[in-house]
């Protein structure tokens, strides 16, 4: 499923430039308190040495590898947990299986929590990428940081992913900010990494999730290249035009914006940001470049023939257009 | 007349609350972690509201603009609870956080051995953390409830100066202002204190480190009592600067001792790279 492997991410800014503009932005305390815990960041990487480099699973199950046992790997822990939680094991023992043990943690993890009042609500995103590039962490390390962390800690890890993981393997914790209503961590998991790995079904439905919560699609990496040619996207935008226009209520314009992005290549190349690249989305054995017989979207009730009158030119607000 | 509820369960309350909140010019508010009126039966759920005071509800509270901040704690009455008492390993994690500024609420319930326990852990805690404490006082025995609280309190390594004391009324108010701690008063339709009584009260021991709180949560409580004290208050001869001090201005101070009050989040959180998120809603 993945889309071209490091053709999205190139327009990345780079980390140690933010890292320049950060320390010139912030005050002596707060560089001060910036240089400290990147200090403590670098030196947890040769230390964190124990922790294998598993796929990440999200709830129900947890698998964050222990502190203080990580001979504990999380795949032959997990089945055991979901097999015994109906029998009478005692709640601590469920706890200790389900909870990230406690004990010390990292003190650089300690202050990629305190990144906000430390460096000031403004520079925490920025600041907590810092830290986790100078750690170095890994998908397992990523994935305890999200599943431990408030809503703004799990938007930096979010944001981080294109800058430190390779793969797909981190794409569950992409999947649990977009179950969620806040806007804030929907928007930055439809960042460059989502653009590179999500499958084409959730990717969809994130974007639909935009439009239905308010959050801009600019928002949403890559967005020219994954929606170029998607007839699927076409028709779900379609389709949920009918059902505002039916309900007597407003189409939003950016669903406009999103339709004319499914236009065929020849419609939209001119506009295409050059980020883009070439790509390989006819590999995608979901591409809607081949027959869905689930979706016959040639023949949705949502999708005429021809898209073009739904997406009238220049439109932006989408307030007061016809259907 | 800007506001400040110091403590109150947002969880517990619906959006028609938020926008008739901020209707009566409430902008913060700090919920403390309590229990959920369902006994919980292991950590995992403590983990998960906790979550949810720091991510969930401080979104939705932007939505309506107002600033949310929480307390975590292990509660009194769950402290009973074997199944429910490991959560105190967890509390350290949580208590790093941005958004938390305060341990709490804890306090006496029942007045146990196991009350005992987790409130001096937790006061370890909360001067470990740099952060001051929310401590209720019991509802049955009151006034003894208090003394022992205040006794534990002078026992542990938090300073009485960096303890708020919940849910006074009139026969507990002095030891408590006496004592040098900050000093709340929950306001309530039946119980615990009423508009009334808390113009009494003002009138009687001054505004000094008084917190006016609606402890509005699951049970017959009203979100907009806050306002419905200023307004008695103004009513009754106050001015308006003794009235923000008393609803604005102390629960800042108090809270402000954590280092970690934000309150301008209309401008920051409320917005995600420039775009208004108040919209959302799905």
């Amino acid at each position: 499923m993945s889309h071209s492997p490091r053709t999205l991410t190139t327009g990345l800014p780079a980390v140690a430039d933010l890292r320049s503009r950060l320390d010139a932005a912030l005050g002596d305390a707060a560089r001060t308190w910036l240089d400290q815990a990147v200090t403590a960041a670098a030196a947890s990487r040769s230390s964190d040495t124990a922790t294998p480099a598993a796929p990440v699973q999200t709830a129900p199950v947890r698998t964050v590898p222990s502190q203080t046992a990580p001979a504990q790997a999380a795949p032959t822990q997990a089945p055991s947990v979901q097999a015994t939680s109906a029998e009478a094991t005692s709640a601590r023992a469920r706890a200790a299986a389900h909870l990230p043990a406690p004990g010390p943690t990292p003190s650089w993890e300690l202050r990629f929590a305190e990144a906000g009042r430390r460096c000031g609500p403004e520079h925490a995103d920025t600041a907590r990428l810092v830290l986790l590039h100078a750690a170095r962490a890994d998908t397992a390390t990523l994935a305890r940081l999200y599943e431990q962390g408030t809503a703004t800690e799990r938007r930096a890890v979010l944001a981080a992913l294109p800058h430190l993981v390779p793969g797909p393997d981190a794409l569950p914790l992409v999947e649990d900010a977009l179950r969620t209503n806040d806007t804030r961590l929907v928007a930055v998991a439809l960042g460059p990494y989502a653009a590179e790995h999500l499958a084409p079904h959730d990717w969809r439905h994130a974007v639909l999730k935009c439009l239905f919560t308010g959050v801009p699609v600019d928002a949403v990496a890559g967005l020219a290249h994954r929606a170029r040619a998607d007839t699927e996207l076409a028709r779900m935008l379609g389709d949920y035009a009918a059902e505002r226009t039916a309900a007597g209520r407003t189409v939003p314009g950016d669903l406009y914006r999103v339709l004319a992005l499914t236009d065929p290549p020849t419609a939209t190349d001119a506009h295409a940001p050059a980020t883009t690249g070439p790509g390989d989305r006819a590999a995608s054995p979901d591409h809607p470049a081949v027959a869905d017989p689930d979706h016959p979207s040639a023949t949705s009730p949502g999708r005429p023939a021809a898209p073009v009158p739904l997406a009238p030119p220049s439109m932006s607000t989408g307030e007061d257009q016809e259907y | 007349m800007r506001i400040f509820d110091p403590h109150i369960h947002m969880t517990s309350r619906t959006t028609d609350d938020y926008e008739a909140m901020h209707a009566a010019g409430v902008r913060a508010v700090v919920e403390p972690a309590f229990w959920l009126g369902q006994p919980r039966t292991s950590p995992a759920s403590f983990v998960d509201y906790f979550d949810s005071l720091l991510g969930w509800e401080p979104f939705r509270a932007a939505q309506y603009g107002i600033a949310h901040h929480c307390t975590i704690a292990l509660n009194p009455k769950e402290a009973n609870d074997s199944r429910c008492t490991p959560v105190l390993d967890l509390l350290p994690r949580y208590l790093v956080k941005d958004n938390v500024v305060a341990v709490g609420e804890i306090g006496y319930d029942s007045m146990t051995p196991a009350e005992d326990t987790a409130l001096a852990t937790q006061l370890q805690l909360a001067a470990d953390h740099e952060l001051p404490a929310l401590v209720h006082t019991p509802h049955r025995d009151k006034l003894a409830g208090l003394r022992r609280t205040l006794d534990v309190v002078q026992e542990s390594a938090l300073p009485l100066e960096r303890v708020l004391i919940d849910h006074l009324n009139e026969t507990t108010v002095k030891e408590a202002k006496d004592a040098g701690c900050w000093l709340g008063f929950s306001v309530y339709p039946d119980t615990k204190m009423d508009e009334d009584r808390m113009v009494a009260i003002l009138r009687e021991y001054g505004p000094e480190q008084v917190l006016v709180n609606s402890a509005a949560d699951w049970g017959k409580s009203d979100p907009l009592k806050t306002r419905k004290v200023g307004d008695a208050m103004l009513a009754a001869g106050f001015d308006e600067d003794t009235v923000d001090r008393v609803l604005w201005r102390n629960p800042v101070a108090f809270y402000g001792l954590s280092g970690r009050l934000t309150l301008d989040l209309t401008d920051t959180e409320a917005t995600h790279e420039g775009n208004s998120i108040l919209r959302g809603g799905a």
